[in-house]
């Protein structure tokens, strides 16, 4: 490497240096007709209601790359807080960044206020941030949790902006699951109830939308209490592999074949001659 | 405090890292890192995000700066100026590493945790500057 001095300090943060270089490649490497590599996207459907006590999150569980699907079964739902969880859909690794930088941020304003964080300050956090990069942060967020003024639920988008709604889905299978949402969603559901309500909507993005799919993961926020079902349903179980067809055997068990008639000859051998040859050892 | 100062700390241009626009280590562009040299590529930013990164920490002190003015009067931003040129003064010459204890107190950067103090650490940065260009390159001699 040549030497290089650096007249001012390094900073912290995004560095822009490889930017021009990049778009150079990228221009060189589409007249070639090949693709530059993509992100790992996460397809995605996930939801959220408010019952009765708190929230019900849901999320599928397929990641996809492109046309592949990259991880089947991933975790979608990130912790924020003790009584705030979130789920993440857009670009894999921008969701569960943010969700991490966030989280550590509430822990250390909870710490500094000695309270439990409330949703609106996670929201705000989450929305402040998304905006200040303009959209180039691919995360679309269902935010939920229950704090000291009862259950909230927010969708944010990834330009920052919000919404503070009772039922909320995003990702490429949100119509889908939308629509089971606004058929059958009442007010002040019981918990039974909600959780099918969350599943069924997560079945309906997984079999209608191809960047959902595989297993259906639940998250239950009440007051006290937060129940992380993983998976809660498998939707899409890969079936068993009969092990003949990897490795034919050509052992039958005992009984296959039944027996008519057995008859035993012994016969008698005597020794005639015994020889000893040593073995060379040395 | 006119905070129009501030104004003129902005920058408008992004000067590229390297020893002059266009001359890379050698005499010759830098051809890896900055792509074909072109007078378009010198004057704009290379990405959307990149002027806007670059002032982000001082459009929000203008706006903090502006609003402390208007709700509690022109001594409140004067007081906190005049705290953070004291607090950027007890540091290190520049190759050294100072941690800026007092700046990110006053500043409430202790208490946060933003993509600086995860992304592109300094103390993990492959290039090492040159400790009489920088300090020379500070005090303005350069």
């Amino acid at each position: 490497m040549a030497t290089l001095s650096v007249c001012q300090p390094q900073l912290g943060g995004f560095s822009f240096e490889n930017c021009k270089r990049n778009a150079v490649l990228e221009a060189e490497v589409t007249k070639l007709g090949c693709n530059v590599p993509s992100a790992r996207k996460t397809g995605t459907t996930i939801c959220g209601v408010v019952f009765k006590d708190g929230i019900v999150l849901g999320a599928d569980t397929r990641a996809t790359e492109g046309m592949i699907v990259a991880d089947k079964n991933c975790s979608k739902i990130h912790y924020i807080s003790p009584n705030i969880y979130c789920c993440g859909a857009g670009t894999a690794a921008d969701t569960e960044m943010t969700t991490q930088i966030i989280s550590s941020n509430l822990e250390l304003h909870s710490l500094s206020t000695s309270r439990l964080p409330r949703v609106a300050t996670a929201n705000r956090m989450l929305k402040q941030m998304l905006f200040r990069y303009q959209g180039h942060i691919g995360a679309a967020l269902v935010l939920g949790g229950v704090d000291c003024n009862g259950p909230h639920l927010y969708s944010i988008y990834p330009h920052g902006s919000t919404d503070k709604l009772p039922y909320v889905t995003m990702g490429s299978g949100s119509l889908a699951a939308m629509a089971v949402f606004e058929d059958r969603y009442k007010q002040d559901m019981e918990e039974e109830d909600a959780k099918r309500l969350v599943r069924d909507a997560i079945a309906a993005g997984i079999f209608n939308d191809l960047g959902s799919g595989s297993n259906i993961d639940l998250c239950v926020i009440t007051k006290g209490r937060v129940d992380y079902l993983r998976p809660h349903d498998m939707a899409n179980k890969k079936g068993v592999r009969s092990q003949r067809l990897i490795r034919p055997v050509y052992a039958y068990k005992q009984g296959t074949t039944g027996v008519l008639t057995k008859s035993v000859i012994k016969l008698d051998l005597e020794v005639v001659e015994e020889t000893v040859q040593t073995m060379d050892t040395s | 405090m006119n905070t129009r100062g501030l104004r003129s700390q902005l920058k408008d241009s992004v000067p590229v890292t390297g020893m002059g626009p266009q001359v890379g280590a050698y005499g010759v562009q830098d051809t890896l890192r900055s792509g074909f040299s072109s007078v378009k590529n010198e004057l704009l930013p290379s990405h959307a995000l990149e002027l806007s990164e670059k002032n982000f920490q001082l459009n929000q002190d203008k706006m903090n700066f502006s609003n402390l003015r208007n709700i509690q009067g022109l001594h409140a931003p004067l007081k906190l100026q005049m705290e953070y040129r004291a607090a950027r003064q007890i540091q290190r010459l520049p190759f050294l590493q100072s941690s800026h204890l007092a700046l990110d107190t006053l500043k409430g950067n202790d208490e946060s945790i933003s993509f600086e103090d995860i992304l592109n650490d300094p103390a993990q940065s492959e290039m090492m500057g040159e400790p009489h260009i920088m300090v020379e390159y500070k005090l303005g001699m350069m």
